[in-house]
């Protein structure tokens, strides 16, 4: 009853930067996720409003951190790129969207 | 997977339109604590909601920041304590008051609800203990909140215990004068009330219920009013349409935040109340979603109308999205914690008769509603007559959270703080209905609960 369908290509994260462009801002996401041994599945960004906004789907099955450790290492990130970043669990888009 | 617009689509509703889980209330039965010696009751019920829901706040956290959505509340509610507290030998409850507060700081919940009495039949000696409990225990504690369920669509409404409301809610007031009469913030008078509601102040763990179990309410009018902004120009099938497919993706997020926080704590996940819950806060209205379906102001003529098609359209797309809906789910209407509200009612648009009229076709009723502190108790009981009469007769619940504002008059203002919000004082009725509502006994039920 209380179980939340897991997707089967495993436990996956939706990481989305927003903000304006500039020089790095993969590379610095990228390297965090790198660091917490998060696979990254997949990347795609477009301009939206005239921001850039992009949007990362990682494997944290094999995360060397929690998701805390995560969204703290992603913010820090975020600050020195000077744009928002967050990380949530694919499930939340899941229930939203998907029936 | 996901589109990037479907994405950009939930990061909106979070981070623009103040989409959040208002509550996740634990709900704990106390049916186990009852004692002849009450402190030892009181140590029992101390000790059971302090183990039950010691993760509770770690848990919400825990799903805010997996999922990236803000839950506002941590809760808890219990048995009504006038069941629980009976068996002891004590003449009044206040220490029981004192007991669930203790616990609920223990916990780090910011209310919990259930110093509360189903009379709506009749008062046993426990409830009449409770009831008179209820002003010193909204005085002097900070968390507990407290309802009384006076009416039933099968049973009728108990006028006796209507009228000692109205006195009840007279002394609460006096005795938090110095707040405004804040003590009335955190009193609920019901009828037909749910055993499941999430919603402060109103939540109970009812008698039909489990253990333990996690119900959860959502908010999102923000989210709605963008929605209804972006059909402007369309007739109501459309208008109506959009409501719903947005209050299905509202809900979805109840439901998933509900199983997780169930699936954490390892108690079974009750229901979701899709009720739509301003806020204060700028953009978190429902007097704004009224208003942006073509309205000037809340409170003028079609408001009745527009908020039953929104009432309705919640409720349908609210439905499909979760297995279990339960508690009010429907429209609040609290004139102080809604920023629409609070501007339509300065102005004399939005009225109480206006108010009574919308309560008939949405939840919940009269509600955070601050009149002259000089307001009678016999009116005050008229009121809560009034709206339990509704009620009744239209087989959905109803309520009274009402706040004679000691001293204050037509023109001033209150201030409660926080969700609780700001209101203006509003004008009530002058000619008496004491006769009235002392004649003593119960309203018949209706034809209508002559089912079986």
């Amino acid at each position: 009853m209380n179980h939340i369908k897991k997707d089967e290509g495993g436990n996956r994260v939706v990481i989305s930067v927003i903000g304006k462009d500039r020089v790095g801002i993969i590379a610095g996401v990228s390297n965090v996720l790198k660091d917490a041994n998060v696979n990254i599945l997949d990347i795609s960004q477009t301009i939206m409003q005239d921001l850039f906004t992009m949007i990362m789907v990682g494997d944290i099955t094999g995360s060397s951190v929690d998701m805390a450790a995560l969204k703290d290492k992603l913010n820090e990130t975020a600050e020195e790129l000077g744009v928002r970043i967050d990380a949530q669990h694919e499930d939340i888009f899941h229930y939203m969207h998907r029936i | 997977m996901f589109t990037i617009k479907e994405i950009m689509e939930t990061i909106r509703m979070v981070q623009e339109e103040k989409l959040d889980i208002r509550t996740i209330t634990m709900g704990i039965s106390l049916r186990d604590c009852a004692d002849s010696n009450p402190e030892k009751a009181c140590q029992k019920i101390y000790d059971k909601i302090t183990t039950r829901a010691e993760k509770l706040v770690a848990a919400g956290e825990e799903i805010e920041r997996e999922f990236g959505i803000p839950i506002v509340n941590k809760r808890i509610s219990v048995t009504p304590i006038s069941i629980v507290a009976e068996a002891s030998e004590c003449q009044d409850y206040v220490n029981f008051a004192k007991a669930l507060d203790k616990a609920a700081a223990q916990v780090g919940v910011n209310f919990i609800g259930g110093f509360s009495a189903l009379v709506h039949k009749g008062t046993t000696r426990g409830d009449e203990k409770l009831i008179r409990s209820i002003p010193e225990a909204l005085d002097i504690t900070e968390r507990v909140c407290s309802s009384v369920n006076v009416g039933t669509t099968k049973d009728g409404i108990n006028m006796d215990a209507v009228y000692r409301m109205g006195q009840i809610i007279v002394d609460t007031a006096g005795r938090t004068a110095d707040r405004d009469g804040l003590g009335c913030a955190k009193l609920v008078v019901f009828t037909n009330v749910p055993e499941d509601n999430p919603f402060m102040a109103g939540a109970f763990h009812g008698i039909g219920e489990p253990e333990c179990v996690i119900n959860v309410g959502v908010s999102g009018p923000g989210v709605v009013k963008k929605a209804v902004d972006k059909v402007k120009d369309q007739d109501f099938g459309m208008l109506a349409e959009t409501v719903k497919n947005t209050a299905f993706k509202v809900t979805r997020m109840g439901e998933l935040v509900g199983r997780a926080a169930a699936e954490k704590l390892n108690v079974p996940f009750g229901i979701v109340d899709l009720s739509l819950a301003p806020t204060p806060a700028v953009g978190d209205s429902v007097a704004e979603v009224l208003e942006s379906m073509g309205l000037e102001m809340c409170g003028t003529h079609g408001t009745t109308a527009a908020l039953a098609l929104l009432n309705d359209a919640v409720k349908k797309g609210g439905a499909m999205a979760s297995s279990y809906v339960g508690g009010l789910s429907g429209a609040f209407i609290p004139v102080s914690e809604d920023a629409g509200m609070i501007r339509a009612a300065e102005k004399g648009v939005l009225t109480l008769e206006k108010l009574e009229a919308m309560t008939c076709v949405c939840s919940v009723g009269l509600d955070m509603i601050a009149i002259p502190g000089d307001t009678s108790a016999e009116t005050i009981a008229a009121i809560i007559a009034d709206e339990a009469a509704i009620g009744m007769i239209n087989q959905k619940t109803t309520a009274v959270r009402i706040i004679p504002a000691p001293g204050k008059k037509v023109g001033d203002h209150v201030e409660f703080g926080g969700l609780l919000g700001h209101a203006p004082i509003m004008p009530v009725k002058k000619p008496s209905s004491a006769h009235f509502v002392k004649r003593g006994g119960r309203i018949p039920a209706p034809i209508h609960s002559l089912k079986n």
